[in-house]
């Protein structure tokens, strides 16, 4: 079954990772059946808050993701007023740091994911700091290329649909996973997801970085 | 060259964050080594981001939107600049960032207590006790205790190298050894080798160590 997921299209995205082929466009998810628009649409905003403190692009990131994080927080055991004390530590992040926003290597529910497991993690630990790895150089100075950017915003929408399209179980199984109902010994590596192309993508921005270092 | 990676299990977990501190810190420091397991650990960020985006919903109580924008306006934007580089500071360091962090300083600011046959280590002290973790210093050319383990033992090289049965690990190099592994490492010739190990069960030593004495070692 994880054969089917596998397309073509995958392939060939492999072989020549930076053929554009988004506009980058912002378009409003409604207006577009495709993924990667709206996942543009919401770095996009992102990047107002960045450049402009815009409140109105805090609000739309607010308003969409914010419910969906406070459950997701809450399916992994926090009781709802702690979900909501990350939940509203994670937006006022994103209102600091929006600069921090790598659009070549997450897409911004993958940022606010990260963000807000750290911020669980820190208050379940008392710490200031789960460990992360070395961060890479940040900044205007490092700026990516768009089409690693529509690439990055393309594939992580892909792997939505991806994850929408799986068989019940082997949904269930990642869930599992990521809300901590599972022993890591007994998740299954094998999710059958298009992890592939992602990974190469994160790969190769990461080599940048790598070499805006030396 | 890293050639002894992480498995996609661990790096799910650590992208979930469902490991206790000590297997968090591993995996940060080899991550910080190994932009192969890195852009892995990244992909499995987007699974989570993919499951908060499809996820249900739960509706933020009242006034919570007036709240956070009263907040957010009280909020400069940090600074934007960019991170240090590791080497500009001098001397390349032997801890990376993550380990450093931790510990507040690098290998200098470790604080080594012998365990016999010029073998020193360090127990990092945990925010919680499902896994502990520790830094090793081996001499060149001398064998680590032989041990087997009860549970998960992630053995990352900081400097220097070691070999077993499994192979040869140098820096950034991480073995990963299960309950039944019984193996008995030894330090490459050459300079003294440093790992860093985290297990989620206490060792078991054999011979090397008498038994008894595991408790006041707390290994």
């Amino acid at each position: 079954m994880p054969d089917m997921l596998r397309t073509a299209r995958y392939v060939d995205d492999i072989s020549d990772p930076l053929e554009p082929s988004l506009e980058a466009a912002p378009v409003s998810p409604s207006q577009s059946p495709d993924p990667g628009a709206e996942a543009a649409l919401w770095a996009s905003r992102v990047f107002d808050i960045r450049d402009n403190r815009s409140e109105a692009a805090f609000v739309a990131v607010f308003e969409h993701f914010a419910p969906r994080l406070k459950a997701f927080l809450m399916r992994g055991g926090n009781d709802a007023a702690t979900a909501e004390e990350v939940v509203q530590d994670v937006m006022s992040t994103v209102w600091r740091k929006a600069h921090m926003f790598d659009p070549s290597r997450a897409s911004v529910s993958t940022w606010l994911f990260t963000i807000a497991r750290n911020r669980r993690i820190d208050i379940a630990r008392r710490r200031n700091a789960r460990p992360e790895p070395e961060a890479l150089p940040w900044g205007p100075d490092h700026a990516p290329a768009p089409e690693e950017v529509i690439g990055l915003q393309e594939d992580s929408a892909r792997l939505g649909e991806a994850m929408r399209t799986l068989p019940e179980k082997q949904r269930r199984l990642i869930e599992s996973a990521y809300f901590g109902e599972l022993t890591h010994r007994e998740i299954a590596a094998e999710t059958g997801l298009p992890l592939g192309t992602i990974k190469s993508r994160i790969r190769l921005a990461l080599d940048r970085l790598r070499h805006a270092m030396s | 060259m890293i050639s002894h990676h992480l498995t996609d299990e661990l790096l799910m977990a650590y992208s979930a964050g469902t490991l206790p501190e000590a297997f968090d810190l591993a995996i940060a420091t080899h991550l910080s080594l190994c932009d192969t397991c890195r852009a892995s650990a990244e992909s499995y960020d987007a699974v989570g981001g993919a499951l908060v985006e499809d996820g249900t919903q739960a509706e933020m109580s009242d006034g919570a939107l007036s709240e956070m924008l009263e907040r957010i306006r009280s909020e400069a934007p940090e600074p934007v600049g960019t991170t240090p580089r590791p080497e500009a500071a001098g001397a390349p360091s032997v801890l990376p960032a993550p380990l450093a962090a931790f510990i507040g300083g690098d290998v200098d600011a470790v604080k080594w207590r012998p365990v016999g046959m010029g073998v020193k280590q360090a127990i990092l002290q945990t925010a919680d006790d499902a896994a502990s973790a520790r830094l090793l210093f081996i001499p060149a050319g001398t064998a680590m205790p032989d041990h087997g383990h009860r549970g998960t033992e992630l053995t990352l090289v900081l400097q220097g190298a070691f070999s077993d049965e499994a192979g040869t690990f140098a820096r950034g190099d991480v073995e990963i050894a299960e309950s039944d592994d019984d193996h008995m490492p030894v330090a490459d010739a050459g300079e003294p080798c440093i790992c860093l190990a985290v297990t989620d069960a206490p060792l078991r030593f054999k011979g090397w160590l008498p038994r008894l004495a595991q408790p006041f070692l707390n290994i």
